[in-house]
């Protein structure tokens, strides 16, 4: 079986986040780390591999640095990496990022597609379910747990009031819950070999059935109108009193606000 | 194609087991003001199986035109033949705008209709306006008038982008449920009720339901409440949730969570707010032993009201809390329970 699984390097939005004297967000000065999501479907898939025997290939899209994240997968036990990277592909939407991961697979053979939902910097959760229509594939999005049976995928599917089990013939995407399972540490061995390993890279060139048209910032639908720092509403009073002046506080506020 | 061909006002009318969400209800009452700013109408789209009768109920809430898709294919959600309907119902009637709630569905089927209609499509929408683009006229390009202005959180809620589609239609959108508001409701109101089936031929992409399990659960929807205690990680054990239940009883309002909460397996992830939980905005929110980490924030700020009770005085709840109370909650809410008993007592 091959797997391929498709993952992100994005600023790790929990360890704060840091702005540059304009109001940017500098994301220079954040750690990376690998989405979590696209972490779950990289556990995933190695664990089909361990149960079934599978080569999984990891691929991502961005800055030529973006390699780092797939060494990070190969220490946990990917077996081959590329990285699709080139300037005509920056300022991609969902859209365009899409066309271009869907026209990287097409070099590829494979029965399993997996991404992760979604990833933390954009939130979107597109890129999965369009990489699966521009492949002509059957797509099961937010999987909570993964079987093979035979050539299809049996896929436990989160809804907001419970769940779907599915089946879909293979070859087709999945893409996965951070809440999946719990992935593996990179091994001393696998760091070792990971560094060492041979990194794949693609350009443009090498994108198949891919109309210039639909590449990079023009060939995104959605153009950014205007981008700014959240503003938040701003803090009210607070307050510093024993346990029953707390209460009266609180209690007289909401007779104020006529809630009591 | 040019682009003025594209007419009106469309929204993904959501339904599950032949009951509408309420998403569907936000979406039609937002498109309605869209509507106005256009000089246009707001068309439902109505997709399953045996759902007809439900386009009265979509009228009520201001539809001015209902499309049904009706097939048995369509009886559960499945993204293709969801798909298909939607991408078939826009290659036919060619809307300016198309509307779907960002759910587990519509989170789903927008980017496949989307991708499959070849437009843009602008994630976890907040707020929605009809304007120009460039918002400012910049020399050199066309300034487009009448544009949808999508405008989303970005970066765990850091940062807000607004977005627009200005060359491609329809402009697509997903939007955050409990965020627009619904019409009131207009017993008897008609809509003009259109029925179209492009089809429906299982092939590879239509993938097998095996089982549909819904969780069992009376508990009810926290997007509905007027007063919600929530409770964080400082709230310190499941059997400690008590006391906020208690608090909530007094006071008529019903118990949230934080993430983390979720997270260490106290409570189911039904109560959630945040970012990856629901978006509340009730008249009162109380959020006890919640250190007010931006995701959560995300999904609570827009409260009338909001209380914040923690022993750590720099938490960032403080920041977004009309009244902060810097305490220990195990000896401030079982207190201020039985103050509110009393005070609804004397009443």
């Amino acid at each position: 079986m091959k797997i391929i699984v498709c993952i992100k390097q994005v600023p790790d939005t929990k360890g704060g986040v840091q702005f540059n004297p304009d109001g940017t967000l500098n994301r220079a000065a954040m750690l990376t780390i690998m989405n979590p999501d696209d972490k779950a479907g990289l556990e995933a898939a190695l664990r089909l591999k361990d149960e079934y025997g599978a080569e999984v290939t990891v691929l991502t899209m961005g800055l030529p640095k973006a390699e780092d994240v797939l060494r990070e997968a190969m220490a946990m036990g990917a077996d081959k990496g590329i990285l699709v990277t080139d300037r005509v592909l920056g300022g991609a939407d969902t859209w365009a990022t899409s066309t271009t991961i869907a026209g990287a697979i097409r070099n590829l053979e494979y029965d399993l597609i997996i991404t992760g939902r979604q990833a933390i910097d954009g939130d979107t959760a597109q890129v999965g379910p369009q990489i699966a229509e521009h492949l002509g594939l059957p797509v099961i999005s937010y999987a909570q747990d993964i079987k093979i049976d035979g050539d299809s995928v049996i896929v436990k599917r989160q809804y907001d009031d419970g769940y779907h089990m599915l089946k879909a013939k293979m070859p087709c995407l999945i893409t996965a819950l951070s809440e999946l399972n719990d992935p593996r540490y990179m091994t001393p061995g696998g760091i070792f070999d990971a560094v060492k390993a041979e990194i794949t890279t693609w350009g443009r060139a090498n994108l198949v059935d891919v109309d210039d048209a639909n590449l990079g910032l023009k060939g995104s639908p959605t153009k950014i109108a205007r981008a700014s720092d959240k503003v938040r509403k701003g803090s009210g009073e607070k307050v510093n009193l024993d346990a029953e002046e707390s209460v009266k506080y609180i209690v007289d506020k909401l007779k104020d606000k006529h809630v009591i | 194609m040019g682009l003025e061909e594209y007419k009106g006002v469309y929204v993904f009318a959501q339904q599950v087991d032949n009951v509408l969400s309420n998403i569907s209800f936000e979406l039609i009452g937002e498109g309605k003001r869209l509507a106005k700013d256009l000089d246009t109408d707001v068309t439902a789209v109505l997709v399953g199986s045996g759902v007809k009768a439900l386009a009265d109920e979509l009228a009520a809430y201001g539809a001015d035109k209902v499309i049904v898709v009706d097939d048995p294919e369509l009886k559960n959600y499945r993204t293709e033949p969801y798909a298909h309907a939607l991408a078939s119902v826009i290659n036919e009637y060619k809307p300016e705008i198309f509307l779907v709630g960002a759910t587990a569905i519509g989170r789903d089927l927008g980017p496949t209709v989307s991708a499959r209609v070849a437009t843009g499509l602008t994630a976890d929408c907040t707020s929605l306006e009809i304007g120009d683009f460039p918002i400012n006229a910049i020399p050199g390009q066309e300034q487009k008038h009448n544009q949808l202005l999508m405008t989303r959180p970005a970066f765990g809620g850091n940062t807000i982008a607004t977005i627009a589609c200005p060359d491609n239609r329809p402009q697509m959108a997903t939007v955050r449920p409990g965020v627009m508001q619904k019409l009131d409701k207009v017993e008897g109101a008609k809509a003009e009720v259109i029925e179209f089936n492009p089809g429906f031929t299982p092939n590879n992409r239509y993938v097998e339901i095996l089982e549909v399990s819904k969780a069992v659960s009376d508990i009810k929807d926290i997007m509905d409440a007027k007063i919600l205690v929530s409770g964080g990680r400082g709230v310190g054990s499941p059997e400690n949730f008590k006391l906020l239940e208690d608090l909530a009883e007094a006071i008529g309002g019903q118990v949230s969570c934080s993430r983390a909460v979720v997270d260490s397996g106290w409570k189911p992830k039904e109560l959630q707010v945040g970012q990856t939980g629901k978006t509340v905005r009730p008249n009162v929110y109380f959020a006890i032993g919640i250190s007010g980490a931006i995701q959560h924030v995300a999904g609570m700020e827009e409260s009338d009201i909001i209380i914040a009770i923690n022993k750590d005085e720099d938490a960032p709840i403080f920041d977004v809390a009309d009244y902060g109370v810097v305490g220990d909650l195990n000896k401030i809410v079982p207190a201020l329970t039985e103050a509110i008993k009393a005070e609804i007592a004397n009443k």
